[in-house]
């Protein structure tokens, strides 16, 4: 069982993963970028990253996700959007109170670039969940191959 | 409304599927039937940012508990008759109706009535005050963003309990070894 989960699925599964993936990540990025105009937001984006990261671990093994997003980079990554979100809390501090939008009248409404902070909130909340879940699904997974190796 | 009770009746009997059926792997994929029947409740409700969230978590959820799940000898674990269960859950049954009945003897406001003051607040102030054209993002990230700063923290809680209970550091040589190849 470790052989075949540390080289992946069939070729099928390989070749599909590799057209879509790209796109489902695309597609979180949308998300979280457009989180104060259309439905979705951080979390929601986050997630999608996250899941784009666990089609590529299911489809290719550990070894060739581990080239690109490993355990400590996730702990790493999640750790930066916590403290970003904090700053963004506590900066707004200087212009009145916790979680003041200081940044808000710098757009249209209706524009990519307006809300003030939520952009930058929904960004700092998508990398933390995004790291956060793939992190779990990591050491879950570690977790599975110590215990089939006990039996 | 015909299509939310259909969907609430495809959730009850999957929970009640996934409770019940022997094999670990079909009582996950019951699982991941009612979250999706519940994301399309949300969307047919009109809140597409909660069903969006539903089905992403549901998908990430439904993929862990498989990987988890699949290569477990769990299955065949049968809990006997336990009579006095079945007592206590008749009795909960029975005080849920009673309770239900009293209170909603006099018919429930229709659907989203009565709209409350700090509810009809947002929708009109939100857009001049925070710049965000979805009032959603404008609530949970400006007017109520302390809220979402303490789930944010339990989030991070809960994957710093699960990195530091399935770290690598205590374990053996040989297994560290067997990891990093």
């Amino acid at each position: 069982m470790s052989k075949e989960h540390g080289d992946g699925m069939s070729v099928i599964v390989k070749t599909v993963t590799r057209l879509t993936v790209g796109l489902i990540f695309l597609y979180g990025i949308y998300i979280v970028l457009h989180g104060h105009l259309t439905p979705g937001g951080g979390f929601a984006g986050g997630v999608i990253i996250a899941l784009s990261f666990i089609n590529l671990e299911l489809a290719f093994g550990k070894r060739t996700s581990g080239k690109i997003f490993s355990k400590s980079a996730t702990s790493l990554v999640e750790s930066f959007g916590a403290v970003m979100f904090l700053a963004i809390a506590l900066l707004g501090l200087q212009w009145g109170g916790f979680f003041t939008n200081f940044l808000h009248p710098d757009g249209d409404p209706g524009m990519l670039v307006s809300a003030g902070t939520i952009p930058l909130s929904n960004i700092a909340i998508s990398l933390k969940v995004g790291a956060g879940i793939f992190g779990i699904f990591l050491t879950l997974i570690v977790l599975q191959k110590f215990e089939s190796e006990k039996k | 409304m015909v299509e939310l009770y259909v969907l609430l009746g495809l959730m009850i009997a999957g929970a009640v599927i996934a409770i019940e059926v022997k094999n670990l792997l079909s009582a996950v994929i019951a699982v991941g039937v009612v979250g999706l029947a519940l994301s399309i409740i949300f969307l047919l409700l009109k809140a597409p940012d909660v069903a969006l969230t539903q089905i992403v978590v549901e998908i990430a959820a439904v993929i862990l508990l498989i990987r988890a799940t699949l290569h477990r000898d769990l299955a065949s674990r049968s809990c006997g008759g336990r009579p006095f269960g079945a007592v206590m859950g008749i009795m909960f049954i029975g005080i849920g109706a009673v309770a239900a009945l009293v209170t909603f003897s006099g018919g429930l406001n229709p659907f989203g009535h009565p709209l409350m003051t700090v509810s009809a607040f947002y929708p009109i102030n939100a857009i001049a005050g925070t710049g965000a054209v979805n009032v959603v993002s404008s609530i949970i990230l400006d007017y109520r963003a302390y809220d979402t700063l303490g789930e944010a923290t339990v989030l991070f809680t809960a994957v710093i309990g699960v990195l530091a209970v399935m770290r690598a550091t205590g374990k053996r040589d040989e297994e560290m070894k067997d990891d990093n190849e």
